[in-house]
């Protein structure tokens, strides 16, 4: 079970949309690392609908910075607090996948390789969602965006997810792991194990969009459900380089049952369907699910 | 009042916006058939219902997450009136 606590540090009224899985990422993560922690969020869909100026959702402190350079900040903000012998505090990043995947990708290697002791969180939702759905580099194989439209010419997104999680640990850090929102206690617990871990943790949560993926705003954690029980989207945690699967699907659903309820994936005939089933195949051998 | 690099001194003031006006359904929840699982607690993306079940209507947006992930069916999701 999860620990429900008396004050939620991620106040209602913000402008997510109904449903909203990034809301959920962060009232969850916040409600482990508690009051003393410092928050900083590129810019994306988690800063532009918490901090509507001059309002804000975050009741702690809470710095938007830019979107290739939440990495670098963070890092400031932890070498201050260091300097200053405030040991205690926690300090967490949020990107989203535009803000981590592509934009804040240098600024968040450098923080990694650098040792800081923080731990940064990518919500994934799979596209740039707040500026309109366009392909990030986090997109997956078929899935359509605005800049990876579905039609005539063309099936959608071609290319394969970038695989952030695996680039992380090839940093070295002592803490890496792929969370889900539709599994809060494995998610929370790995939200502790990354802010107790001396030095840089990643986790990199998987978030369903109902605005973006195309799905009825209260089927968000059904579909991070089917992601996981298809092998679509894979848990484990990597500590001190040592790999584990944090969970295994009883049975692995077939993947199409995960695609189908998305709008985005729709227009997939069996032959793409067959390909990414492949893929997911392929990807779950690989990681021993 | 703006302030020098947009800092806002007033945490969690978004509760100034009463987000339940954009509810279409409403989720009414029956306390007797409640098995106290607190998945709605968990996966409400408004942090708008409490340790005791009782759900914010100030700020709820009617997504229905919490009808949808209830085991035992206590919630039920009814269309709003118009007044």
């Amino acid at each position: 079970m999860v620990d429900i606590p008396d004050k939620n540090l991620l106040a209602p009224g913000h402008r997510g949309c109904a449903g909203c899985g990034a809301s959920i990422a962060v009232k969850l993560a916040l409600n482990a690392l508690g009051e003393n922690t410092v928050a900083v969020s590129a810019t994306g869909c988690l800063e532009v609908m918490t901090t509507p100026y001059p309002e804000t959702a975050w009741e702690i402190p809470f710095i938007h910075v830019a979107f290739e350079n939440s990495g670098a900040v963070a890092s400031g903000v932890e070498s201050a607090l260091r300097i200053q012998g405030k040991d205690d505090v926690n300090v967490v990043a949020f990107g989203g996948d535009g803000g981590t995947v592509d934009i804040g990708l240098q600024s968040l290697s450098g923080a990694m390789e650098r040792g800081h002791n923080m731990t940064y969180i990518c919500y994934d939702n799979e596209a740039y969602m707040n500026t309109g759905i366009q392909r990030s580099g986090a997109t997956p194989f078929g899935a359509s965006t605005t800049t990876s439209p579905s039609g005539v010419a063309s099936f959608g997104e071609d290319k394969p997810k970038k695989n952030m999680p695996m680039i992380m640990a090839a940093h070295g850090i002592p803490y890496v792991a792929t969370a889900s929102i539709a599994y809060p206690e494995d998610y929370v617990n790995k939200v502790k194990k990354a802010a107790e871990t001396k030095g840089p943790a990643y986790i990199h949560l998987q978030q369903p969009c109902t605005t973006g993926w195309g799905f009825p705003s209260e089927r968000t954690i059904e579909m991070g459900r089917l992601a996981v029980e298809t092998g679509s989207w894979i848990l484990y945690e990597i500590v001190d380089g040592k790999f584990e699967i944090t969970y295994r699907p009883e049975e692995r659903k077939p993947v199409k049952e995960y695609l189908a309820p998305q709008k985005r994936f729709r227009h997939l005939d069996d032959e793409l369907v067959e390909k990414i089933q492949k893929y997911v195949d392929a990807e779950c051998k690989e990681l021993g699910l | 009042m703006v302030n020098i690099g947009c800092v806002i001194k007033t945490p969690g003031n978004t509760k100034n916006n009463k987000t339940g006006s954009w509810r279409t359904f409403k989720p009414i929840l029956d306390k007797e058939s409640c098995i106290d699982c607190d998945n709605c607690i968990l996966f409400c993306p408004d942090s708008c219902i409490n340790k005791q079940h009782d759900i914010d209507y100030d700020y709820c947006k009617g997504c229905g997450i919490c009808a949808y992930e209830c085991p035992s069916d206590s919630i039920e999701m009814i269309q709003e009136e118009s007044d």
